[in-house]
């Protein structure tokens, strides 16, 4: 690798690389068509054409490659979940995440930072005791700290006992990390692609074609496309795709906002959340501080920003770093997330035969990028639901099983 | 400040208000059993365009209908539930038996 980046910065010209298909005319059929060509549809097909040898695959996206959620997230990447079901599923993307860079030959920026959670309550040192003694069991590295750790983790945390709600706790996940977003989706889709994947963009699902009870095919705006099978992995997008194939699902879409700053040297190593004053903070390595977990009170799917989060957000943040006080934000955006009532994702099988859901990924999708697209792609291949991901098929709300995460995501990451 | 017209206290800061979820006609779990009443707790439209909603203003807890474009964020009339249900609702108590039946 360094020879070659030595012979390219001789070179007279330095031609650019085409990283993904360019545009050419949609084919009348391919055996798999992948509806959204987010972070999520993209890992599904590189290890459908990795993992199985399926590459007739058309990825179609409405817009431009990952510039949906994939591009608006805070890339969090953490394993300290509450139930078994989740801590193993998102443990196994913590660890596909950790060799994906050299998987790809592309730099997707991984940062080992760990993630500490802050507990303001008992009730919530309860809850952290809870999660840390399920993790340590499933081989997650989570532990409750003191106050002292805490201040030796970030030494510039307001810890006063004087302030609103003073820390008295946290919890350390030494496993928690951040990852360039941008770069995932691209080292999914440069690798899909290389594999002989097709990457269609400005390409919208309008109509899904169903044929005594089975996906046969997509209506797109560049016309209709036949298929043996159809995975939607639209994200902000589910309901509205799922009706085109008639499945109601148990979403509410709501803009989710987050910001950043002007950048700063070096002061905060870790990701800090608190559930409690609902913010979390963590630094990157250009500098900026990126601020995040204000969701809209209602539903919308509009992906403005507002001044009302902006001074929520901001609130919550000098309540821990009073320091930022002074700091110009530079950017603030939204993204449309589909939540679900148990803050778990729906994937797997649906009523239509053949159309695979990856759905519901609400505020917490990007962290498991590669192992969604790993176990849907064996769905999709092997026609067998994977164990890992049962648990998290549509069918749980018929049985009333649902997958409670919604306390190791009060801070919406 | 965006601000929502309650039907009984007139214009007031959205702050104020509460988001309640989506109109849609009430099944009676007597009659339909557990798949029906599963889709009725958890599952809904969730469209894009124009829906029928429930807010509540909190400081009267004074709940209301809304009429709203979700992808355009405007609230084009609220007015009292009254005008949508004109008989109450009432369910009779499942007696015995499988509800799952
Ligand atoms: C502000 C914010 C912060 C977040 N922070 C975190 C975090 O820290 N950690 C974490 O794990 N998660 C986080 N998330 C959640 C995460 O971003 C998402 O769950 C994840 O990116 C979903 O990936 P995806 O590929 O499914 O969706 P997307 O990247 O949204 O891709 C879906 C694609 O589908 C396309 N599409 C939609 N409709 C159609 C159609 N009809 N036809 C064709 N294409 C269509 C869209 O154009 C889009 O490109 C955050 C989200 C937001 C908004």
């Amino acid at each position: 690798m360094p020879f070659g980046l030595l012979k390219y910065g001789l070179r007279k010209q330095h031609p650019g690389q085409h990283h993904f298909t360019p545009t050419k005319p949609l084919k009348s059929h391919y055996d798999v068509v992948i509806i959204g060509a987010g972070g999520h549809g993209c890992s599904i097909a590189y290890y459908l054409a990795k993992q199985h040898g399926i590459t007739d695959i058309a990825l179609i996206d409405k817009a431009y490659l990952g510039g949906g959620n994939t591009a608006r997230n805070t890339a969090v990447i953490r394993s300290n979940y509450l139930t078994e079901s989740g801590v193993n599923f998102y443990r196994d993307s913590v660890e596909l995440y950790q060799g994906l860079s050299n998987e790809f030959g592309y730099n997707i920026m991984m940062e080992n930072r760990g993630q500490l959670t802050l507990a303001h309550s008992d009730a919530a040192i309860r809850s952290f005791r809870w999660r840390a003694e399920v993790n340590q069991h499933l081989g997650v590295r989570s532990e409750l700290v003191d106050r002292q750790t805490i201040r030796e983790l970030v030494p510039n945390l307001n810890l006063s006992e004087d302030s609103r709600f003073p820390i008295l706790a946290g919890l350390w996940h030494a496993d928690g990390a951040t990852a360039r977003h941008d770069a995932v989706v691209w080292g999914y889709a440069r690798g899909a692609c290389q594999r002989g994947v097709e990457l269609h963009q400005l390409t919208e699902a309008q109509g899904i074609e169903i044929d005594a009870g089975r996906v046969v095919g997509v209506r797109t705006n560049r016309g209709k496309i036949a298929c043996g099978a159809v995975v939607q992995a639209v994200a902000g997008a589910s309901s509205v795709v799922g009706k085109l194939a008639g499945i109601k699902l148990p979403i509410h879409s709501f803009p989710l906002q987050a910001m950043v700053t002007q950048p700063y040297k070096p002061v905060l190593t870790p990701h800090v959340s608190s559930p409690h004053v609902h913010v979390y903070v963590h630094q990157t390595s250009r500098g900026e501080f990126v601020i995040g977990g204000g969701s809209d009170p209602y539903p919308l799917y509009h992906t403005r920003a507002t001044l009302d989060q902006r001074e929520i957000l901001s609130a919550a943040t000098l309540e821990l770093f009073p320091f930022l006080a002074q700091a110009k934000v530079l950017r603030q955006w939204a993204g449309t997330t589909d939540m679900t009532p148990d803050y778990s994702p729906i994937m797997g099988l649906s009523p239509v035969e053949n159309y695979y859901l990856d759905a519901g990924w609400g505020t917490w999708g990007f962290k498991a990028t590669p192992i969604s697209g790993k176990t849907m792609a064996e769905l999709v291949a092997t026609g067998k639901v994977p164990a890992l991901i049962q648990p998290f098929e549509l069918e749980r709300f018929y049985r009333f099983q649902q997958v409670n995460e919604a306390g190791a995501t009060a801070a919406s990451h | 400040m965006k601000l929502l017209r309650c039907p009984l206290n007139g214009l007031r800061n959205i702050a104020e208000f509460l988001y309640g979820g989506e109109v849609h006609p009430l099944t009676d779990p007597s009659h339909h059993g557990a798949r029906a009443w599963a889709e009725q707790v958890f599952f809904d439209d969730n469209a894009a365009g124009l829906v029928l909603e429930w807010w509540c203003h909190r400081p009267t807890s004074y709940w209301f209908i809304a009429e709203r474009n979700t992808v355009t964020d405007q609230v084009l009339r609220t007015f009292a539930s009254s005008e949508y249900y004109v008989e109450s609702v009432t369910f009779k108590r499942v007696s015995s038996g499988d509800p799952n039946a």
